[in-house]
């Protein structure tokens, strides 16, 4: 168990040893999006942009242009709305490898509140064209995620969070571009198909593994690729549904939740889809704990709205 | 690569003339297009094209030529004009210029036009890529030169600002910006007096060679149409790479549709489309069909 922004930091700079290609463009946060890590190993290729997001972007795809793959430090917030415009033009367009590395996404980021709690970075980095959108579930994912990027050649959107989550995946996992990843069959025939995104794929394990116990047949898709999607692959885990629940750490509004919609309309899917998210409205500061329950993504709200979806629910 | 050293106004400004001519045609062909920005700009971009550039248009890509970026991205007729009088593409190709199925975009497009180091459009990009570039060529020891030419409306843009700051913290002496000062944008301000709206001079209240010094810049002011001023004020530019630790920034007073009676300093040519008629005028002041001597 460790911080996405902690292998991140940890993994690119192990990759700058042989990866001369590499280089880390900060928006004055560092210390907070373990840059710091990097910029201590390789001080030489740090460049340090201060508090002007905007102008870190054009940095950045500038350096692109002479054969750099420059990662941006920075939060999510910044990165997908100050810089959105810098970020379409200059990256999306022009397919420059430039890597986003977007620190303290979701929900979870440390108390700042609403003002810095990334919730529509999915909805909005996808809309982009040549943008890779990730969210990974986990330290594992996430440093699979940062290696596979380094060959990439194109921007990628990573979605990193703050603080650690319990494991998903073990050592050997290996990341495959567009692909779901099924972490429980829940038998031939589920009673309810359930597909999460990032981090809060580690809540829905445990929020899954209470309603099993239970006797109830639960599938469970982890999608850490939010865009280019493999259909056919998802569709495979959602034929036959009766009922889907997609659970994010972000909006409800054009996140995981639009992307399954999406697939199950256009295959004409019968299923009942429930998207369990944020609302679409602003959230506050507090701890983790206080946020994820009063804002419905704790494992026991996960919980009850899968119970909800079977029919079982025991009013509390 | 090579860049000409041999100072021959007479030749750049024959060169300009026809630039000119181009941009009046094609915005005429493709009844759609800028002409202001292009025409106060095209004296700038002749004498970094024809004299100025360590370029090879027959090798655009070459990694250790020179960089310039229309950071004023709607003025891109102008900068196409000069790329195909300079031998980037056939000259005939600018009557596809906002075409369907064009390499001559609306605002310039890096992934399909030759020659053109930057994608832009969307104002007060420019100078920040053109900045990244110049840190990265720093890192790679390579020693070639970024231009950048922005707008004096352009400028507006607060992240232009960002770079202005930053740049001089990375001793950028390998960056150069040339704002082209016509003092005139799309609308203006609400001032009363003139016309509806007073539309004149962006930066008018600005001291802009004070406040780029102020960051730590480099400042020359020059005449943007006086081929003497633009050359001394590049050569100056060029013989201080590497030494100075400072970005600089051309201040170039120019005029806005410069070059033709009938669009020259009014905002009413912004963009538009002349007529037959106004290209004929266009044509004889433009001196096109006394043209002799080869451009390129």
């Amino acid at each position: 168990m460790k911080a996405q922004r902690a292998v991140w930091g940890d993994t690119l700079t192990e990759l700058a040893e042989t990866d001369d290609r590499i280089v880390v463009v900060d928006g004055d946060l560092a210390t907070s999006t373990m840059a710091v890590t990097f910029a201590n190993a390789h001080p030489e290729r740090f460049v340090q942009a201060g508090i002007a997001e905007q102008n870190m972007v054009g940095i950045a795809f500038g350096m692109s242009t002479l054969g750099y793959r420059p990662w941006l430090s920075s939060f999510g917030v910044f990165l997908t709305n100050r810089a959105l415009d810098q970020v379409r033009m200059l990256v999306s367009q022009t397919k420059a490898p430039v890597r986003l590395a977007a620190a303290y996404t979701g929900l979870l980021n440390g108390a700042s509140g609403k003002t810095h709690q990334d919730i529509e970075d999915l909805s909005v980095m996808r809309a982009l064209p040549n943008m890779t959108v990730l969210a990974p579930a986990d330290e594992t994912e996430a440093e699979a995620m940062i290696r596979w990027a380094a060959d990439h050649d194109g921007p990628v959107y990573l979605r990193l969070a703050r603080d650690a989550v319990a494991d998903v995946f073990d050592s050997g996992y290996e990341f495959r571009l567009g692909a779901p990843v099924l972490l429980r069959a829940g038998g031939d025939a589920p009673e309810v198909t359930v597909v999460s995104t990032g981090v809060q794929t580690s809540r829905t394990v445990d929020a899954i593994t209470t309603i099993e116990s239970g006797g109830r047949s639960v599938r469970h898709v982890h999608l850490p690729t939010i865009k280019p999607l493999d259909e056919d692959a998802l569709w495979q885990h959602l034929a036959g549904a009766t009922d889907v629940v997609t659970v994010e750490e972000h909006s409800v509004v054009g996140g995981l939740g639009d992307v399954v919609a999406a697939v199950l309309a256009g295959r004409a899917s019968g299923a009942r889809l429930t998207k369990v998210g944020l609302a679409d409205a602003w959230a506050e500061s507090g701890p983790n704990d206080f946020l994820l329950e009063k804002y419905g993504l704790s494992v026991d709200r996960v919980a009850d709205r899968i119970r909800d979806v079977l029919g079982e629910r025991v009013a509390a | 690569m090579t860049r000409n050293d041999a100072r021959d106004v007479e030749h750049l400004e024959t060169v300009a003339r026809e630039g000119r001519w181009r941009v009046l045609e094609t915005v005429a062909t493709s009844k759609a297009g800028h002409i202001g920005g292009p025409m106060s700009a095209m004296d700038l971009m002749v004498a970094l094209y024809f004299h100025q550039l360590r370029i090879d248009p027959s090798t655009p890509q070459d990694p250790d030529r020179d960089r310039f970026i229309l950071s004023k991205g709607h003025s891109a007729i102008g900068l196409y004009s000069v790329l195909a009088l300079r031998g980037y593409f056939p000259v005939e190709e600018l009557a596809t210029f906002d075409h369907g199925d064009s390499r001559l975009q609306g605002h310039p497009d890096m992934k399909l036009t030759p020659g053109v180091d930057s994608s832009t459009g969307s104002l007060g990009q420019g100078l920040s890529a053109g900045s990244g570039m110049a840190i990265a060529a720093k890192m790679q020891g390579k020693d070639f030169h970024t231009w950048v030419v922005l707008g004096d409306g352009e400028i507006e843009e607060g992240m232009v600002w960002e770079t202005v700051i930053h740049a001089p913290r990375y001793g950028l002496d390998n960056l150069t910006a040339i704002i082209d000062l016509n003092g005139l944008q799309q609308y203006g301000w609400p001032a009363g007096e003139h016309d509806r709206y007073d539309r004149s001079e962006p930066m008018g209240h600005v001291n802009l060679p004070a406040v780029f010094r102020g960051f730590g810049w480099n400042v020359i002011e020059i005449n943007g149409h006086d081929y003497d001023e633009i050359l001394d004020a590049y050569a100056e530019v060029d013989a201080a790479r590497g030494t100075t630790g400072k970005p600089t920034a051309i201040i170039a007073h120019t005029v806005k549709g410069n070059g033709v009676s009938f669009t020259r300093a009014t905002f009413k040519w912004h963009n538009g489309v002349p007529t037959d008629e106004q290209l004929d005028t266009a044509r004889a002041e433009l001196l096109i069909d006394q043209k002799t001597e080869a451009l390129a």
